[in-house]
């Protein structure tokens, strides 16, 4: 175990550097699917990336380099967080007790330099859009975090590894409903973390309705590349989240689990897909109930679990 | 014993409770709430057979079953058909506005819902159980739900809003009323279920005067008689 | 036999529904009245035979409210068919059904032994009144007849869940759950402490919401002040009555569970919020009706406030239901009068009354004397006897605070009722021919007689009645 550890740990490092930009193409392929067309090609997201790094960056001369680290900073706290969570049979990268708060923060660290980027250009667009961004995390980071309360409680452990490993089975054995209704609540937050329909539109063009994207207006070349390339890890790793949780079954042998994680990420990604190719997004107004919502959802989980 | 069939089950009326504390739209909450009743409903011969298992057979085993089965059809016909085809005929009828208003906001009403739900249980894990009570939800469930209820009653500024609330509140006494089965003879049953309906009924009535004496059947327009 | 003082009612009410002339179908209230009268003369005093497996039985709590409750309906009924043939213009076969099957209903809560049918005719007590506030069909009747009712419906939620609860108190206990009232305190050992007092809770609140103890008063003045006055003094005198004997009912449970202290807390609480509560909205109060209503809180608010003392004052509030109920009664239906004299219920065009309506007005001043306290009057006995008790048994302070809220209720329902009945007459007030009129105001001569001779000596069967019930909440199980 010992020695294969290293190896692992370096399997998990290119996964999460290699694979995060496939799902948005996985995304936009069942889009297309949806709405009969070919669509991008599915690797489309790194075309980009690659074509945007080698692009020149713009810069606002009112901005500051609280501008430029927000790109930065998403793409770092995203590998951060995605080496916190377990994707294959051994333990993550980095593991310890209690680091399910250190990802959690990993995250809010990244959106709050997006917004502070956001704000140190001085639009009223994207102040406007850093607001929006704000409110909603307020209200979905409790959904995350009462999710994982529930789960710690259930399984017993602090730390990633063992929350969302085999003893999570026994939590499902114990306590479906509990887990089923964190479960829910989650794909919810993933949604709006991710500014998926049908709390934001990623492919609007009115700035009005937008929420990430007004975010990033001014963003342009490789600083635009580092956005779109932590937007798709914080896709990965709440994808990985929810393939974790939903299905904690562990094969045990090494391939075929990280096989499972990775078919249950795009299977995500195909989820996402068909809910925005048939779903219409929502009133701006009514995005805060059904964030409340998955919210008390995760609250009710929580409660099922403290019971049990 | 409690069969493992209604703790899933409590947790899906929990679960509606959130939809009913959240929804302004009319036709969904009758919709849900009478879903809410005919869940109960078919509970009502689980818990049953649950707490006792009598049915051996024979033919006054026979006979008790006939009669649970045509009360558990009274309960689901009165709270899942029934009361919700009455109201979607009162909105029809009385030209009701098809959206609900709160007083304090439906974010808020979800909120105090969720909050509601952890008082319940925290409530209900103070209070000693019957041995093959102790884990199952039946209880906190029961709470959580006449909060619901109530909340919605307080705060749905609508006349029809108001009834639904008062429903889902009955509905949550009926949970506790599962556990206690063999303490309700059938009379006692009929007449909750009875009373429940002639009130509905009542207030339906009233309803359709509110909404001829004022355009909208709001109790906002109730407002003469105050201190 | 005593089915009859259900089934009585019921066919009256059959009766008076299928009677085609508005005219003369009050008049099947009065007879009912009297048939109610006598079945009550005839059988309270004897007879206890429990009936339909010990659903149905008078013992000795009932006696007392079965007897007001015929007195009051009795007085009503007087004052029913005149009210009526003024009110010509309104259709009153619904009204006149609906208060014959109140009085079936309320009979059902004062004879029923079984804690289902008790909530089951409470909760009928609360529909059938409704038709009766919403009796003059204008937009505040109905504001009043929606408040009452979903109130009242969540009164009588709370009260279903607060017997569900004690059923469940004895499943805990360890015995099998029942519902009869016999049963239960027959052993009343094995109760669960916790679920009682959760139970009890919430019947003093559910039960309490058809008394109007504040919080859960505020159906009252609306329901009061919008009903016709007869309405009115059969909810302050009859439903107020019955509800507070399924109070007693739980209170004897509590106590002979040992569980005393924790209701009288309970008890002691609704009784200083609800008479606090009367006294701060009697003050400046510009109408007479909801003045009656706040007064009615009040008294409401004692009864529960001396049954939670205890002692000499239990005695003290089982008479003082029966003098609040025959003077409530008197005085609704004099403000009943007033109302009809004036158009008007609001003190800004009520003026002058002893001029106007010399009797009405004079009965209800002398009403209203009684009902504060004033000595030689019934309810001035009765309270005595609850602040007694209360120094007897040590609560100074709640005695002291009784007497202060009194006295500020006094001041403030003075106020409003001398503020109408003298000075002169308004020349601008609506001018309406009604007069009074004898068959209108010998009810309210009768009522305020009856809490006059209340006053003057409590005849020795009432003695005994009281005597009885409190022996009988003291003792536990009577002797089968």
């Amino acid at each position: 175990m010992f020695e294969s550890f290293p190896f692992v740990s370096v399997v998990h490092i290119l996964v999460v550097l290699v694979a995060p930009p496939l799902l948005p193409g996985v995304i936009n392929r069942v889009k297309a699917i949806f709405a009969g067309r070919r669509g991008q090609p599915l690797l489309q997201t790194y075309y980009d990336i690659v074509k945007l790094i080698r692009k020149e960056s713009v810069l606002s001369e009112t901005t500051t380099w609280v501008f430029l680290f927000g790109p930065v900073a998403a793409v770092s706290t995203g590998l951060l967080a995605a080496l916190l969570v377990p994707l294959g049979n051994a333990s993550a990268p980095l593991s310890f007790e209690g680091d399910l708060i250190l990802l959690a923060y990993a995250l809010a660290l990244g959106r709050f330099f997006t917004m502070a980027a956001a704000l140190d250009t001085g639009s009223a667009f994207e102040g406007m859009g850093a607001a929006r961004e704000a409110t909603y995390a307020c209200l979905a980071e409790p959904a995350l975090f009462l999710g994982l309360i529930a789960i710690a409680r259930l399984t017993g452990g602090l730390s990633l590894d063992g929350m969302l490993g085999p003893a999570l089975l026994h939590g499902w054995s114990v306590a479906a409903e509990s887990l089923l209704l964190v479960l829910i609540s989650w794909f919810v937050v993933l949604l709006v973390e991710n500014c998926r329909i049908p709390f934001d539109d990623p492919n609007t063009h009115l700035e009005l309705t937008m929420i990430h994207e007004v975010m990033v207006l001014d963003h342009s070349g490789p600083a635009f590349g580092m956005v779109l390339y932590g937007a798709s890890l914080k896709l990965f790793v709440f994808s990985a989240l929810v393939v974790r949780l939903a299905f904690p079954v562990r094969t045990g042998s090494e391939p075929l689990d990280w096989i499972v994680v990775l078919a249950g990420t795009i299977g995500v990604a195909v989820g996402v897909g068909v809910i925005e190719s048939t779903l219409a997004r929502l009133r701006l107004t009514s995005i805060p109930a059904l964030l409340t919502g998955a919210g008390v959802l995760s609250l009710f989980g929580m409660i099922l679990a403290l019971v049990h | 014993m409690v069969p493992g069939i209604v703790d899933p089950c409590m947790v899906l009326v929990l679960t509606l409770n959130f939809h009913i504390l959240g929804t302004p739209r009319l036709r969904s909450l009758i919709f849900v709430v009478g879903l809410h009743g005919a869940l109960l409903g078919f509970l009502y011969p689980v818990a049953h057979q649950g707490f006792h298992a009598e049915f051996h057979g024979g033919p006054a085993a026979l006979g008790a079953l006939i009669r649970l089965g045509l009360l558990t059809a009274a309960i689901v016909g009165i709270k899942g058909l029934l009361i919700p085809n009455v109201m979607h005929r009162a909105v029809r009828l009385a030209d009701i506005r098809p959206t609900l208003s709160s007083v304090i906001g439906f974010t808020p009403s979800v909120l105090l819902g969720g909050i509601g739900t952890g008082a319940a249980f925290l409530f209900a894990s103070r209070l000693p159980l019957r041995e093959g009570h102790e884990h199952h939800l039946l209880v906190p469930a029961s709470l959580a739900t006449v909060l619901a209820g109530f909340l919605v009653l307080v705060t749905r500024r609508e006349a029809l809003g108001q009834v639904l609330g008062y429903i889902v509140m009955e509905n949550g006494i009926f949970v506790f009323g599962l556990l206690l089965i063999d303490a309700m003879p059938v009379l006692v049953e009929l007449g909750v279920v009875l009373d429940l309906f002639v009130g509905v009924f009542v207030m339906i009535i009233i309803v359709n005067h509110v909404s001829r004496a004022f355009p909208e059947a709001s109790t906002e327009h109730l407002r003469t008689l105050r201190e | 036999m005593i089915v009859w003082l259900i089934l009585a009612p019921l066919a009256a009410a059959a009766i008076a529904m299928a009677i085609p002339s508005n005219r003369f179908r009050p008049w099947i209230l009065p007879a009912a009245a009297s048939v109610q009268l006598a079945l009550v003369a005839r059988l309270v005093p004897h007879g206890d035979p429990r009936l339909f497996n010990r659903w149905l039985a008078v013992d000795p709590l009932s006696r007392p409210f079965l007897a007001i409750v015929g007195v009051v309906f009795f007085l009503c009924s007087l004052y029913a068919p005149s009210y009526l043939r003024i009110r010509a213009e309104r259709p009153n076969r619904v009204l006149c059904a609906c208060l014959l099957l109140f009085l079936a209903a309320m009979n059902l809560v004062a004879l029923a032994h079984h804690l289902g049918l008790m909530w089951v005719a409470a909760e009928t007590m609360t529909l059938v009144t409704i038709p009766s506030i919403y009796f003059n069909h204008n937009p505040r009747s109905l504001e009043a007849a929606w408040k009452t009712l979903v109130l009242g419906s969540v009164g009588i939620a709370m009260a279903l869940l607060g017997s569900f609860f004690l059923a469940y108190a004895m499943l805990e206990g360890g015995s099998a759950s029942t519902l009869l009232i016999d049963e239960l305190v027959e052993r009343p050992h094995t109760l669960s402490l916790p679920w009682l007092r959760a139970a009890f809770v919430l019947l003093v609140v559910g039960y309490g919401t058809k008394m109007g103890l504040a919080p859960m008063h505020t159906w009252k003045p609306d329901a009061y002040g919008e009903a016709p006055g007869m309405a009115g003094a059969l909810l302050a005198g009859g439903m107020t009555s019955c509800a507070f004997l399924c109070v007693l009912r739980f209170v004897h449970i509590a106590r002979i569970a040992d569980d005393a202290d924790y209701a009288s807390r309970i008890l002691l609480f609704f009784g200083l919020l609800s008479m606090a509560t009367a006294a701060v909205y009697m003050a400046k109060q510009k109408d007479i009706k909801r003045c009656l209503a706040y007064s009615s809180v009040e008294h409401m608010g004692m009864l529960v406030f001396g049954l939670g003392i205890g002692g000499g004052a239990v005695a003290g509030a089982l008479l003082h239901v029966i003098h609040n109920a025959v003077c409530k009664t008197g005085m609704f239906l004099a403000a009943g009068n007033i109302h009809r004299a004036y158009g008007s219920k609001s003190t800004d065009a009520v003026r002058g009354v002893l001029r106007r309506l010399p009797a009405s007005g004079g009965l209800l001043l002398v009403g209203f004397f009684a009902i504060t306290g004033s000595p030689l009057f019934g309810p001035f006995v009765s309270e005595s006897m609850i602040v007694g008790g209360a120094f007897a048994s040590g609560q100074l302070a709640a005695g002291l605070a009784f007497l202060a809220l009194m006295l500020i209720v006094f001041l403030g329902m003075g106020n409003t009722l001398i503020h109408c009945a003298l000075g002169p007459e308004p020349e601008s007030a609506n001018a309406t021919r009604f007069r009074d009129r004898i068959p209108m105001v010998a009810p309210v001569a009768i009522c305020m007689l009856l809490t006059f001779a209340l006053g003057i000596h409590t005849p020795e069967f009432l003695r005994d009645w009281i005597d009885g019930a409190v022996a009988f909440l003291a003792s536990g199980p009577a002797v089968p």
